[in-house]
């Protein structure tokens, strides 16, 4: 079936394709979204937080009503030894102040609403649809094809398909993925009412709190938890490594250790008489700039996770504002390849540029030796139970006269941290 | 809460049309058998009286960990037709 060609046709209506959208629809530019789900964000899944400043520049006017959940305004990172934890809690007025530095989100509400508004623009997103090849004419990409029948015909394709990107392979755009750059995600999301959230976490009307967690949840494993509180839910996860899942003996499966993370007793107690409401899962990238595709070719561009863009900073985990930013680059491409109607890889080799002078490639190449960093198994099992042990030693009270707390720390910490594997591990964690 | 009532709380639309196809004869010579438990769903297994590898598709949550993990490429894995599969709700 012959289809009228529009001018630019994008893969996956998740953050990327629908921003991508958004700026092309405003500036009148002919364009359909293809999404498989029954709706925007049916088929996406986010920890997840997104933070604001390296969006708000974007679309300001659209961020004022979105359906965002809290704003967060504290921030916990937890060290899980086997039997104990540590916390560390950051509660700043500068998190209470707008504009709000990040807020909860849950993308099926979220790109939902995102997608009405694209529409509203002038764009076409069109639902329940799966694009399956990208149609080549003399080798250049020249659309998508949907089964064995519909094919929309385009100038320009841009592949906003997520983490595994279907189109940019067929498009041959990358090889195969490795399982060391990805890794595995997990999340409940857990109904609490709103009340109880704010009075369980010490949190005001609408605020928010961010947790992540690594140590003994991972089980040795490169990975690590996380909590978000929404309105009125919980969204509780994990992530693993899925190269270090496949090499770990005994063997674990990650629905085990959700079900454990959940059992300790610093878990139990912030979801007791919660409700789940829904499980789900997904891959993220983790390879940084080692296992980013092409970015282009003749009339293609590759955005978002499609294009690896997401990140571990061991503190903070990126991609939501990658997506953004790379879908707003996607579409100013196009714009200044529209003026000359070119839209061979020369022309849209712009994308790259401005990729690359942006922050995404700035802080994908910052923060390129975290994963290195992370496959060193000391970091979940050794070190929350050496900080573990020493909080302990200076908060236990017993029947025995109690050390000064100096000579209690200089003491553990030559015995624990003086040694050499630490020594080099710290100066590991000084590359990042 | 075990895996299946998990995958129970999730709105799934399914359709009789697999969107995941396995190679039998690379499975059954592969060792390590990544796919039956790196998969979130748990939907991978060894079918008792056939010997084979057999994936519940309706249960997908088309995260595409069996897809990368499958290293020795068994798997023509594809997601679920377009308005077909798990739809979401939070996200």
């Amino acid at each position: 079936m012959e289809e009228e060609k529009v001018e630019v046709v994008i893969v996956g209506a998740g953050l990327a394709g629908l921003s991508a959208a958004y700026v092309l629809a405003q500036e009148g530019v002919d364009t359909v979204v293809v999404e498989r789900g029954d709706y925007p964000g049916a088929k996406n899944v986010t920890g997840g937080r997104i933070y604001m400043y390296p969006v708000a520049r974007y679309f300001p006017e659209l961020w004022e009503d979105a359906p965002l959940e809290r704003h967060v305004t504290r921030e916990t990172l937890t060290m899980m030894a086997e039997n104990c934890s540590t916390s560390i809690t950051l509660d700043s007025d500068r998190f209470r102040e707008e504009p709000y530095h990040s807020y909860t989100i849950l993308r099926s509400k979220f790109d939902r609403w995102f997608g009405d508004k694209v529409m509203e623009a002038g764009a076409f997103v069109l639902p329940k649809s799966r694009a399956d090849d990208v149609i080549m004419e003399d080798g250049r990409v020249a659309g998508i094809r949907m089964g064995d029948e519909d094919e929309i015909p385009a100038d320009v394709v841009i592949a906003a398909d997520g983490v595994l990107s279907l189109m940019a392979e067929k498009a041959g755009l990358r090889q195969a993925q490795q399982p060391k750059h990805f890794a595995v995600s997990v999340k409940e999301v857990i109904e609490l009412p709103s009340k109880t959230i704010e009075d369980r976490f010490s949190l005001g009307p609408n605020e928010g709190t961010a947790q992540l967690f690594f140590g003994d949840l991972t089980k040795g494993m490169m990975g690590g938890g996380f909590l978000y509180t929404n309105i009125n839910s919980i969204s509780l996860g994990l992530v693993v490594g899925i190269e270090s899942l496949m090499e770990r003996d005994p063997k674990i499966e990650v629905h085990e250790l959700i079900e454990d993370f959940k059992a300790r007793p610093e878990i139990r107690n912030l979801i007791a008489g919660g409700e789940i409401v829904e499980y789900s899962a997904h891959v993220i990238p983790e390879g940084g700039v080692n296992a980013m595709p092409r970015l282009y070719s003749d009339g293609i561009l590759v955005v978002g996770e499609a294009a690896g863009f997401g990140l571990n900073m061991l503190l903070t985990v990126r991609g939501m504002e990658f997506a953004v930013g790379s879908g707003v680059m996607a579409a100013e491409t196009i714009m200044k390849a529209r003026e000359s109607k070119d839209y061979s890889a020369a022309s849209l080799s712009y994308y790259e540029e401005l990729v690359k002078e942006s922050f995404i490639f700035k802080d994908l190449h910052s923060f390129r030796n975290v994963l290195s960093m992370l496959e060193n198994p000391r970091l979940f099992n050794f070190y929350p139970q050496a900080v573990c042990d020493i909080f302990e030693k200076l908060m236990w009270i017993d029947e025995n006269p109690k050390a000064k707390i100096s000579s209690t720390v200089i003491r553990e910490g030559i015995s624990k941290f003086l040694n050499w594997s630490t020594i080099r591990d710290v100066a590991g964690m000084l590359r990042i | 809460m075990n895996i299946e009532s998990k995958l129970g709380l999730d709105v799934f639309k399914i359709d009789e049309e697999p969107h995941i196809i396995i190679n039998q004869e690379i499975c059954r010579s592969c060792e390590e058998k990544f796919c039956l438990y790196v998969c979130p769903g748990k939907l991978y297994s060894i079918n008792r009286e056939t010997g084979d590898m057999d994936v519940e598709c309706s249960g997908c949550l088309e995260c595409g960990t069996c897809r990368i993990a499958c290293v020795h490429g068994a798997l023509d894995w594809n997601y679920a037709r377009g308005g077909f599969g798990v739809q979401f709700r939070f996200g």
